[in-house]
């Protein structure tokens, strides 16, 4: 990022046509713009490395680690990772774990957000749920998993009945 | 590069942007890029009972690839400017073209 901040003027040339609609010759001037390198993925990322994020997956998993190194694409590095699981029991019990897991370098398709931890509500326990024990908490997320993979089979096939054919990715999880 | 100069006009706005998994995520809009990846300031989540990962969070970055819809506040839109921009790109794309 040759170390840009948000502070500096633009450089040489206007990469972006600042925030004004299209190209017109002759619009008038809008107000002023903010520089082009806040607008880029790095600037973006930029501010979020060696902060603790709370990172969710496309196949739905959500990863507590603090950003070391990125690129373009969104491909991050996190250290000090742990892994929390979320899950809500049929009984209407809502349970979360926190596996460590170490160091994940994460291909960025399959990033689906990344949250930065506001570090005075880090320790609060997310409303509505309690913290249990890990092997507890895994048998429940297995036991959820099975019940919508059955949901989903039965949805992609009545869909397979109704228009023909089957549904793309049936039975498997997205998101 | 329509969208993108158009996010561009909305930063400090609030919107909601709703996931392709169905979370929508209501906030302040900072950034985007040229992805319309989009850095949300000050989130809350609308349904945060089913979706209670993101309580400690304050701001987020939300990967393009992944957004179904966002929310705009309609007050801010000049639709006439968008439509007036979205054929002029169309113009300048069909010249491309021949």
């Amino acid at each position: 990022m040759e170390n840009l901040t948000i502070s500096d003027p633009p450089r040489g040339g206007t990469p972006h046509s600042g925030g004004q609609l299209g190209s017109a010759a002759g619009a008038p001037a809008g107000p002023p713009q903010l520089p082009p390198q806040m607008f880029t993925t790095a600037a973006q990322l930029l501010d979020l490395t060696d902060k603790k994020l709370m990172l969710v997956l496309r196949d739905g998993r959500k990863l507590i680690g603090v950003l070391r190194t990125w690129d373009q694409f969104a491909n991050l590095v996190l250290t000090s990772t742990t892994e929390r699981y979320f899950v809500s029991s049929s009984n209407d019990r809502r349970l979360f774990a926190d596996i460590p897991r170490g160091t994940y370098l994460v291909r960025g398709e399959n990033v689906l957000l990344i949250g930065e931890i506001d570090l005075d509500k880090d320790d609060d326990i997310p409303p509505g749920y309690t913290e249990a024990d890990i092997e507890d908490v895994f048998a429940l997320k297995k036991e959820e998993e099975a019940r919508r993979k059955k949901s989903d089979r039965t949805r992609s096939r009545k869909a397979g009945e109704l228009w023909g054919g089957e549904l793309e990715g049936s039975g498997e999880i997205l998101f | 590069m329509l969208f993108f100069s158009f996010f561009k006009t909305l930063t400090n706005h609030t919107i909601t942007v709703e996931l392709k998994n169905d979370i929508s995520i209501r906030g302040t809009l900072k950034s985007v890029d040229q992805y319309l990846n989009i850095k949300l300031d000050d989130i809350t989540v609308l349904d945060e009972l089913r979706y209670p990962h993101l309580s400690s969070v304050k701001n987020i970055f939300i990967r393009g690839s992944v957004v179904r819809y966002v929310h705009l506040p309609a007050a801010e839109v000049d639709r006439g400017l968008l439509e007036d921009a979205s054929r002029r790109e169309a113009a300048n794309q069909a010249g491309k073209a021949k």
